[in-house]
């Protein structure tokens, strides 16, 4: 059961992937990256992942989605139906390198090898059944990687900041 | 399962990755940007249950880092979209020699 929902939403989430590529408007494109964002929260779900999950939900498809829709909104992109795929010879070098990226990639997940029994998720598994999901997450994010966690904060800061200072009309 | 989410990973990165280097837009670049960090993060919970939690908390740092990237992104479009009124990344070659 897990396995074929596994592949329902495999499915969806590259069916939404080549929909991003390939849609001719900025808003399709769009539409079928908030598809393959909720099939990709749905593995998350099926991998023992929950509270991630609802993150990728709520920031990703609920928040950064948004955004991206106000600017296209905002710089009345919505009707620009021109095509602005580029051919030739820059689409076969493309091909090229988008090959040898995923043939290197296939031969590390094969060297890899794994089975569905492993100590990670066994541990996970305790964790969730102790804390429960946000705790299991939120016991070290708050201990090991309280130090990262405090920089990610002066990071979006840094970031409010500039994206105030770059879309300003007068620097 | 893990093995078919690494897989299911590498295809979503490929394909963003082929989408970044064919469209001209630079909105749906960004959004294959997107993609491909989207793709590493089902790698890292994929891989998360094989070595444990940290790999979980790495994609939540890296959730963080696309929305940071997303939101200065979007500004220096809507900055250059100002001056070119243009967001078609052949058009933009002050940096080009």
């Amino acid at each position: 059961m897990v396995t074929i929902l596994f592949y329902l939403f495999a499915g969806l989430a590259i069916g939404g992937a080549i929909g991003v590529v390939m849609a001719k408007s900025p808003v399709g494109s769009l539409l079928f990256m908030v598809t393959t964002l909720a099939a990709m929260a749905a593995t998350f779900v099926l991998l023992e992942a929950h509270f991630l999950a609802a993150i990728q939900i709520i920031v990703y498809a609920g928040a950064i989605m948004v955004l991206f829709l106000f600017v296209i909104m905002l710089l009345n992109l919505g009707h620009d139906y021109q095509r602005d795929l580029k051919g030739g010879a820059f689409a076969v070098l493309s091909f090229a390198i988008v090959g040898a990226i995923s043939g290197l990639l296939a031969q590390r997940l094969g060297a890899a090898g794994s089975s569905d029994i492993t100590a990670g998720g066994v541990a996970i598994d305790a964790a969730i059944a102790e804390h429960g999901a946000i705790g299991a997450i939120a016991q070290p994010l708050y201990t090991t990687y309280v130090v990262p966690f405090e920089i990610t904060g002066i990071l979006l800061l840094v970031a409010i900041v500039g994206a105030l200072v770059l879309a300003k009309k007068e620097v | 399962m893990i093995t078919e989410a690494l897989v299911l990973s590498a295809i979503l990165f490929v394909i963003g990755t082929f989408g970044f280097l064919v469209r001209r837009n630079a909105i749906i670049m960004f959004l294959c940007v997107e993609l491909q960090l989207n793709a590493v993060n089902l790698s890292f919970v994929a891989f998360s249950r094989m070595w444990g939690i940290d790999g979980q908390i790495f994609v939540f740092f890296v959730m963080t880092v696309a929305a940071a990237e997303a939101a200065v992104g979007l500004a220096i479009i809507i900055s250059i979209f100002r001056h070119y009124e243009t967001v078609n990344v052949d058009s933009f070659n002050l940096l080009k020699w």
